[in-house]
């Protein structure tokens, strides 16, 4: 069963320009999903979309089997440039999805203060977001969309401001995460080795317009460690793989 | 501190050029001095500062129950910002002293005028500055506020109009300024309340010491309400720095 389907996707935007013509996905429940692509594919107008934060010209997004048009509290995003309110501290950033749902502030500060501690920015809670590097920034993000108990966590590059080190420490605890919480994940990158490491399912999208050009699953092993699986036939197979079909159109 | 100095200096250059008797106009500041502390506990300052101050609150306050709120339509509705936009622009840089005469006549010689002159003093600006603003507030952050469920009223008042404070508060600030100016301009045209009266009454009795002393009080005054706000300024000014 899908937990998200996308049926003939368009988007055109008024200055005439086609980015997306007839996308069809779906996105299986608890499974992580990568939308990779070059720039310009349309990857992100995709997401948000899904996201309901930009209107598509036609076809339709169903989440859970019935079709939305809008945000909704099944759905949580996590942004490419953080997107943290850069006046409040970090638990007033991780409570803000359930301050704007008017959850009561010591409740809500309780359950910001689980998922900071999970992301492992214990002890910066007053901090502001300008005493943060980029990757903690990344983990408020990743926090604040936690804490509204989305089933479903819509990724739009969030690794693309961090660095290299802090990316794959990163990305582990992220697989980690995920997999404790059974989450649902739309992920968008433009990293062959990002999506090849963490995702159960890539769509490649082609350039302009965009459309879904081949879905891959790399059936990389999960049960094994970080750099097991950075070694693993599989997970270089694919990258190899999608590194052919990417290179017609750069 | 080296703002003391320098007014130190300008005081001694002020007294020598008064003790000087270079010209009748300019009396020595020690003697202006003395005439502000006569002046300020007198009953007829009290009842001036009293009238005064109303005159510039009530005016301020309406520049900002209007400006702030315009100035977030023009930002945000996009026909609202094409049609006021240019008239906000001619009136920003107006000289709106020109158009006090024509209140007078409207609203009659009164504190409804001076509440007016500050009024459209301080308003252009708070508009102009609100309007840019919510205008470049960080549209990620609206977006992302959406995408967590936030309803209209949310997004102005938790993330728009915070995004947007350190210009609105500079619009404040200017509008201040501009409305001390608007106060003493529309009393001095009307010329029978508050302070404009007691200029009124200096100027033509020759009282120098009194004139230069009222002077003297109404800067500290526009410089004190200018620095309580950019105190404000300073305290916000830890995010506007980091957007």
């Amino acid at each position: 069963m899908s937990e998200v389907e996308v049926r003939g996707i368009r988007k055109v935007y008024d200055n005439g320009l086609e980015a997306l013509r007839d996308v069809n996905l779906s996105f299986p429940k608890g499974e992580l999903s990568t939308l990779l692509g070059p720039s310009g594919c349309g990857k992100t107008t995709l997401l948000k979309i899904i996201a309901g934060l930009i209107p598509k010209s036609g076809g339709e997004v169903l989440v859970k089997g019935k079709p939305v048009d809008g945000p909704g509290p099944e759905r949580a995003f996590v942004f490419q440039d953080f997107a943290l309110l850069p006046w409040a501290t970090v638990l007033r950033n991780v409570a803000f999805g359930l301050e704007l749902r008017g959850m009561e502030r010591e409740r809500r500060e309780d359950v910001a203060r689980k998922y900071i501690a999970e992301v492992g920015l214990k002890g910066f809670e007053e901090r502001y977001p300008n005493q943060l590097s980029g990757g903690m920034r990344q983990r408020v993000g990743l926090a604040r969309a936690l804490t509204v108990d989305a089933d479903i966590i819509l990724m739009d590059e969030p690794f693309s401001s961090v660095d290299e080190q802090t990316r794959r420490k990163f990305q582990e605890d992220l697989l980690d995460l995920l997999r404790h919480h059974q989450k649902t994940v739309i992920f968008v990158t433009h990293s062959i080795e990002e999506a090849a490491y963490l995702s159960d399912q890539i769509a490649l999208l082609s350039p302009r317009p965009g459309t879904v050009s081949r879905i891959v699953r790399p059936g990389v092993d999960r049960n094994k460690t970080p750099d097991e699986i950075r070694r693993d036939r599989g997970y270089l197979d694919t990258v190899d793989e999608i590194w052919h079909i990417l290179r017609a159109y750069v | 501190m080296k703002m003391l100095l320098s007014l130190a200096v300008w005081a001694v250059l002020w007294e020598l050029a008064g003790r000087a008797k270079i010209s009748t106009i300019l009396p020595p500041f020690t003697a202006v001095v003395e005439a502000a502390i006569e002046l300020v506990p007198s009953a007829k300052f009290h009842s001036a500062a009293i009238i005064t101050l109303r005159s510039f609150s009530l005016g301020m306050l309406a520049a900002l129950v209007v400006g702030i709120p315009l100035g977030i339509a023009m930002a945000r509705v996009k026909s609202i910002g094409r049609i006021l936009g240019m008239w906000v622009n001619i009136f920003v840089s107006a000289p709106i002293s020109a158009l006090v005469p024509i209140l007078m006549v409207v609203l009659g010689i009164g504190e409804t005028t001076v509440v007016v002159t500050v009024f459209l003093f301080a308003v252009f600006v708070i508009i102009l500055d609100t309007q840019v603003g919510i205008t470049h507030a960080d549209r990620s952050l609206v977006e992302m506020a959406r995408s967590f469920g936030a309803r209209r009223s949310q997004l102005y008042t938790k993330v728009l109009v915070l995004s947007a404070l350190p210009e609105i508060l500079a619009g404040v600030r200017l509008g201040a300024i501009r409305g001390v100016k608007g106060v003493v301009i529309g009393q001095l045209l009307v010329a029978i309340i508050g302070v404009g009266e007691l200029f009124e009454t200096y100027s033509n009795n020759f009282l120098m010491e009194e004139f230069w002393a009222l002077v003297l009080i109404v800067f500290l005054f526009a410089f004190a309400v200018s620095e309580a706000i950019a105190a404000l300024e300073r305290r916000v000014e830890y995010y506007a720095a980091t957007r």
